[in-house]
C-alpha cells in the first residue's frame, strides 16, 4: 500500500499521542495503514485495563487514608502533650560568614543554594533523569548533605505520584495512543477532582482504574453506573452527605438531600443542558440515589472506602423521574433510573457531540455527530462501536488539524517523540500545573475544556514555549532535530517548518522549535 | 537574543539547584599537587553558540576592504561610539572594557581568522567538530576537554570538571568526571526562538502566531517593559552564571576545569554595530570575563579562559543588516596565565580573492592549535596526546607555543 504521510499524522496525532521517536517506526507504521494503525488497539480490550505493582483497589486505598490520618491525629497530640522542646537549634560549626580561605566547595554549594534558592513544592521531585527540573548532571558522584534533605512525601503524595506515573509510562509507551486517548476523554468526561480533599487525591487514580479503563470498550450505561457508584465521585460531589429527609437517617439528624452528584448525572454526564429534565427530575433522582456512599473508617456499612448502600440514609418510597416511576426497591431504584438515562436520546446526542468535538473539530460536523448518534442508539451504548464508527468515517480523516493538543496531550508528546518513558512523574505534574492542566484535578465538575480557544490562549502558548525550551536545554545536546521531524511528520511537514529546523542556532533551540511547530501542537 | 528576566528569576523558580549532591567525589579524592613551580592551573571554556561575528568583535579597521564589506554595521576608530584600538590595525568592539583592560594588563589576547577543521555552514555539524574535537562532524560520543581531563595525571592537579547549564554541554562529556551546575531551574525560552517561532505561526498557523506575540508582550508588561529589547537581562544572566562558576572554581577543592555556553549569537538581521543587539551580547560576554576575573581572586593568575564560536559569519553584510553563516572568526582568552597584549593572526586580508569562497573571513590559524596551546601551556599535555586523544588525527595542527604566561 502506497504510503501517506498525512494520514499517518492524523492517525498518530488526531487519534493517538503521536510518533514515538527512536525505532519505533510508529510514522511508517501509520502511513502504511492509517485506519488499521489506529484500530487494532481496538481490538484489545484487556490493554485498555492499567495493573502495575504497587496500585492498589479503592477500599485499601482508602484505609490506608484513614490510618495516615490516625497518626497525623496522634502525633499532633502527642506533640501537644510533650513539654516545651529544650534542645537548642544546632549550630553549624564549620560555618564562618565571610571566611575566604581555604573555602570548600561543599561551603560554596550550600552559600551560593542559600542565596538564590526558592523553596520547592512537594510535587516538585525531581523527575527523569534528563528532565528532573533540577541542575544536576546524570554523571554526578554520590549525594552529600549540603543543602536539608526535603520532607520526604507522605502515603497520599505517593500514591498520586504512583497513579500519575502508571499512566504516563502506558501512554508513552502505547502504538498509537488511541485507547489511552479515550481513557483520558472519558475519564474527563465524568471527572473528579483530587483538590476535593485527601480522599479524593488518594483515589484520583483507582477511579480512572477501576471505573472508566473497564467500560471504555464496552457499554456506556455500564461505564455510568460504575462511576456513580464509585467513592471517588460520591465524594467528589457530595452524595454520602445526602440524606433522604423522610429516611431514618435523615429524620433522626433532621437534615436532608445534596443534589450536588443528581444534578451533575444529568447535566455533564448523560443528558446534558438542555437536555429536557426539569428541577423537578433533579430533586427526584437526588432522592432516587440517596443512600449511595461509601464505607467509612469504621466500617460500619462494609470494608472501609468500599461503595455502600445505606438503606438508613435512603428516602422511602416511589419516585417519579423524566416521566416515569421508579418503585421503592432500594438500591436497584437508582440503577433502574440510570440505565434508563443511560439510553435516553439525549444522552446519545450529548455524547456523540462531545466524543467529535474532542477528536475531530470545535464546531463538530453535524453529518458526523449525527451518524454516530445513531450507532450510539443502534448499539445500545456500545462505546467500541462509537470508536470505530469515528475511525471509519472520511470526515475524521478529511477535517483540517485544528485542534490545539491539550498540555496533557503535548507533554506526551513530546515524551514520547524524544523517545523518554519516565520513571518520576515530577517534570510532567509541574509542567500540568504551570500550564493549566493540572492531573485528575479540573477546576469543576464540567472538566478541562475540549477547545483551541481554552489551550491556545496567549499565556499559555507562551508558557508551553518555556517548557519547550526547557525540554530543548535539557535534551538537546543529544538528539539530531532533523532526524525527530522525520520521526514526527517525515514529509508531512511544512517547507516552513522544515527550514526554521534547520536553521535553528543550535540543536536546544532546533527542538523547542520542534515541539512548536504546528505538526506538534495542532492535531 | 538571551531573555533572562532578574525578576522572575527571584520569583517564578528556584535561583539555583545546586545540589550538594555530587560534591561527594572530592572528599576522598587525594590532595592537589602542586606542580614544581607552584602553580594551580584553571581552564575556562566558553562557547558562543550560533556563530560570533569576529569582524564586528575585533575589527580590522587597518584593512582597507572592511568598512566597504561591513557597511553599516562596520566599527570605526572614531565617532560616539569609537571602537577601543588594540594595536594599529585591530579594534575592539567599544562593549567590551573589560577584555581591553585586561588587554592592556597583558591578560587577554586575541586570534583572528581562526576556525575549526569543519567548512561547511550547519550549526549543528559545526558546534559537534568544536566540542568533540574531532575533524568532522557527528561524533558526540565525548568532548576534547573531557579527553584532555581523562589523560590528566588523577588526583594531581585537576579533578572533575564543572559543566555549568542545564546539561553537560559535549566538550565536556565523556569519560571523564564531571559535575554540573545550573542557575535557574526553567529557563525562559529566549527572545530569538521565541521570534523564529513567530516567524514559523506567521507563515503556517495566523491564530498560534497572534496567541504567542499577545503572549510575549504580556510578558514584557508584566516585567516591567514593553517590546523593546533588555539588555541588561542577557547581561545579567551571563554574569551571574559566571559569578557562580568563579564562586565553585575559587574554592581549594573546587573544579579547575569548566565548561559554560552563551546562546545566541546567530545575527541574521540587525545585527547592530557599535550599539545594538550583538554589542549587547558582547557587553554580556565581557561582564562574564569581568566575574570570573573577581570570583576566582587570586586564582585568575592561574586562569586562562577561551572564548571560542562554532565558525565565522560573512564579511559582507547582507540584504536586512545582518550577517549570515560565514567560516573564520576570533577566538578570546583571558585571564592571569594569558600571555596577552596581543592580536596573533596570520591576516589573510579582506579582497574579494582572499576570501574564503568569495564571502568569509579565510582561516589561516587552526583552532585547534589554539586551544592545545593553552592545553599545553596549563597542564602540560603532550604534544603526542594532543594529537592522537584529545584532538584525534590532528598531528598537522601543532600547539601555539607561548600562549600561556
Amino acid at each position: 500500500m502506497a504510503r501517506d504521510s498525512q494520514a499517518a499524522l492524523v492517525a498518530l496525532n488526531r487519534f493517538g499521542f503521536g510518533a514515538r521517536g527512536g525505532a519505533s517506526g510508529d510514522l511508517i507504521n501509520a502511513a502504511s495503514d492509517p485506519r488499521g494503525f489506529v484500530k487494532a488497539e481496538l481490538a484489545r480490550p484487556s490493554g485498555v485495563l492499567l495493573e502495575a505493582p504497587g496500585l492498589q483497589s479503592t477500599p485499601q486505598l482508602g484505609q490506608a487514608v484513614f490510618a495516615y490520618q490516625d497518626q497525623v491525629k496522634q502525633a499532633r497530640e502527642a506533640a501537644k502533650a510533650a513539654t516545651p522542646a529544650e534542645a537548642p537549634p544546632q549550630a553549624p560549626a564549620d560555618q564562618k560568614p565571610g571566611l575566604r580561605r581555604n573555602l570548600s566547595l561543599n561551603m560554596v554549594a550550600t552559600e551560593i543554594a542559600g542565596q538564590m534558592a526558592e523553596a520547592k513544592p512537594a510535587d516538585n521531585k525531581p523527575a527523569d533523569a534528563a528532565m528532573k527540573p533540577d541542575g544536576m548532571q546524570p554523571n554526578a558522584a554520590a549525594p552529600v548533605a549540603a543543602k536539608p534533605s526535603p520532607q520526604p512525601l507522605n502515603v497520599i503524595q505517593n500514591t498520586f505520584r504512583a497513579e500519575a506515573l502508571a499512566r504516563l509510562q502506558r501512554a508513552m509507551m502505547a502504538d498509537c495512543g488511541f485507547t489511552e486517548r479515550l481513557v483520558a476523554f472519558w475519564s474527563n468526561h465524568f471527572c473528579i477532582s483530587a483538590s476535593k480533599g485527601e480522599l479524593a487525591r488518594m483515589w484520583a487514580g483507582a477511579f480512572e482504574r477501576e471505573a472508566i479503563r473497564p467500560h471504555v470498550l464496552g457499554r456506556f450505561a455500564d461505564m455510568l453506573k460504575a462511576v456513580e457508584q464509585h467513592p471517588a465521585m460520591l465524594f467528589f460531589l457530595d452524595n454520602q452527605q445526602s440524606l433522604g429527609p423522610d429516611s431514618r437517617a435523615g429524620q433522626n439528624r433532621k437534615r436532608g438531600l445534596n443534589e450536588n452528584l443528581a444534578r451533575e448525572i444529568m447535566e455533564l454526564h448523560t443528558l446534558g443542558v438542555g437536555g429536557g429534565y426539569t428541577q423537578e427530575d433533579v430533586t427526584s433522582l437526588a432522592r432516587i440515589i440517596t443512600g449511595w456512599t461509601f464505607a467509612g473508617r469504621k466500617g460500619q456499612l462494609g470494608a472501609p472506602g468500599s461503595f455502600a448502600f445505606n438503606a438508613n440514609a435512603h428516602q422511602p418510597g416511589p419516585q417519579a423521574l423524566l416521566g416515569k416511576t421508579y418503585e421503592a426497591t432500594g438500591l436497584a431504584q437508582g440503577e433502574a433510573a440510570l440505565a434508563d438515562i443511560a439510553r435516553h436520546p439525549s444522552t446519545a446526542t450529548f455524547i456523540a457531540t462531545k466524543f467529535v468535538r474532542h477528536f475531530i473539530a470545535d464546531d463538530p460536523p453535524p453529518t458526523l455527530v449525527a451518524r454516530l448518534r445513531d450507532v450510539f442508539v443502534r448499539t445500545d451504548g456500545d462505546l467500541k462501536a462509537l470508536a470505530t464508527a469515528l475511525v471509519d468515517s472520511n470526515k475524521a480523516w478529511q477535517a483540517p488539524l485544528t485542534k490545539m493538543r491539550s498540555p496533557y496531550d503535548f507533554l506526551v508528546a513530546s515524551g514520547r517523540l524524544l523517545a523518554r518513558v519516565p520513571e518520576d512523574p515530577g517534570f510532567y505534574l509541574n509542567s500540568l500545573n504551570l500550564l493549566g492542566q493540572p492531573l485528575w484535578t479540573p477546576a469543576g465538575p464540567n472538566g478541562f475544556p475540549d477547545t483551541a480557544a481554552a489551550w491556545a490562549a496567549p499565556e499559555g502558548i507562551k508558557l508551553r514555549l518555556d517548557i519547550a525550551s526547557q525540554m530543548g536545554a535539557r535534551l538537546g545536546n543529544n538528539i539530531d532535530p532533523r532526524d525527530l521531524l522525520e520521526f514526527a511528520a517525515a514529509d508531512a511537514a511544512s517547507v516552513e517548518t522544515r527550514r526554521t529546523i534547520e536553521r535553528a542556532e543550535s540543536r536546544q533551540q532546533a527542538l523547542a522549535l520542534l515541539l512548536m511547530s504546528p505538526e506538534l501542537q495542532r492535531r | 537574543m538571551i531573555d533572562c528576566v532578574e525578576n522572575r528569576l527571584l520569583t517564578s523558580r528556584r535561583g539555583l539547584l545546586l545540589g550538594g549532591a555530587s560534591f561527594a567525589a572530592w572528599a576522598y579524592l587525594p590532595k592537589f599537587a602542586r606542580a614544581a613551580d607552584g602553580r594551580d592551573p584553571r581552564l575556562v571554556v566558553v562557547i558562543l553558540r550560533g556563530a560570533l561575528d569576529g569582524l564586528a568583535t575585533v575589527a580590522p579597521i587597518g584593512d582597507p576592504d572592511y568598512a566597504g564589506l561591513h557597511g553599516s554595521i562596520a566599527l570605526t576608530a572614531d565617532g560616539a561610539h569609537p571602537a577601543l584600538m588594540l594595536d594599529g590595525f585591530f579594534a575592539l568592539h567599544p562593549s567590551m572594557p573589560e577584555f581591553a583592560r585586561m588587554y592592556r594588563a597583558q591578560h587577554a589576547a586575541v586570534v583572528h581568522a581562526v576556525a575549526t577543521p569543519y567548512r561547511d555552514r550547519s550549526h549543528f555539524d559545526g558546534q559537534d567538530v568544536l566540542e568533540s574535537g574531532y575533524a568532522g562532524p557527528g561524533r558526540v560520543q565525548s568532548g576534547w576537554l573531557n579527553r584532555a581531563l581523562e589523560a590528566l595525571p588523577r588526583g594531581e592537579r585537576v579533578s572533575s570538571g564543572l559543566a555549568v547549564g542545564p546539561t553537560t554541554p559535549l566538550v565536556l562529556r565523556g569519560n571523564a568526571p564531571t559535575v554540573g551546575w545550573a542557575p535557574v531551574a526553567l529557563p525562559q525560552a529566549d527572545d530569538d526562538t521565541a521570534m523564529r517561532l513567530v516567524d514559523l505561526y506567521r507563515h503556517r498557523d495566523p491564530a498560534l502566531a497572534s496567541a504567542l506575540s499577545q503572549g510575549l508582550q504580556l510578558e514584557k508588561a508584566a516585567s516591567g517593559d514593553e517590546m523593546k529589547p533588555k539588555p541588561g537581562n542577557a547581561v545579567a544572566q551571563m554574569r551571574q552564571v559566571a559569578r557562580g562558576a568563579a564562586k565553585l572554581m575559587a574554592a581549594d577543592d573546587g573544579p579547575r576545569i569548566a565548561a559554560l555556553a552563551f546562546d545566541g549569537w546567530d545575527t541574521h538581521a540587525n545585527e547592530g554595530g557599535p550599539v545594538g543587539r550583538l554589542a549587547f551580547l558582547l557587553g554580556g560576554l565581557d561582564g562574564a570575563l569581568a566575574e570570573f576575573e573577581s570570583g576566582l581572586g587570586e586564582r585568575w593568575r592561574d586562569t586562562v579562559v577561551v572564548v571560542a564560536t562554532e565558525f565565522g559569519r560573512t564579511a559582507r553584510i547582507n540584504g536586512t543588516d545582518g550577517t549570515d553563516h560565514g567560516t573564520a572568526t576570533v577566538a578570546l582568552l583571558a585571564g592571569g596565565a594569558v600571555k596577552g597584549g596581543r592580536v596573533i593572526s596570520d591576516w589573510p586580508g579582506l579582497k574579494p580573492a582572499n576570501l574564503y569562497e568569495a564571502r568569509d573571513l579565510k582561516p589561516t590559524i587552526d583552532l585547534r592549535s589554539v586551544i592545545k596551546g593553552a592545553l599545553q601551556g596549563q597542564f602540560g599535555l603532550s604534544d603526542q596526546v594532543l594529537a592522537q586523544t584529545v584532538f584525534p588525527d590532528s598531528a598537522a595542527a601543532r600547539p601555539m607555543k607561548g600562549l600561556v604566561a
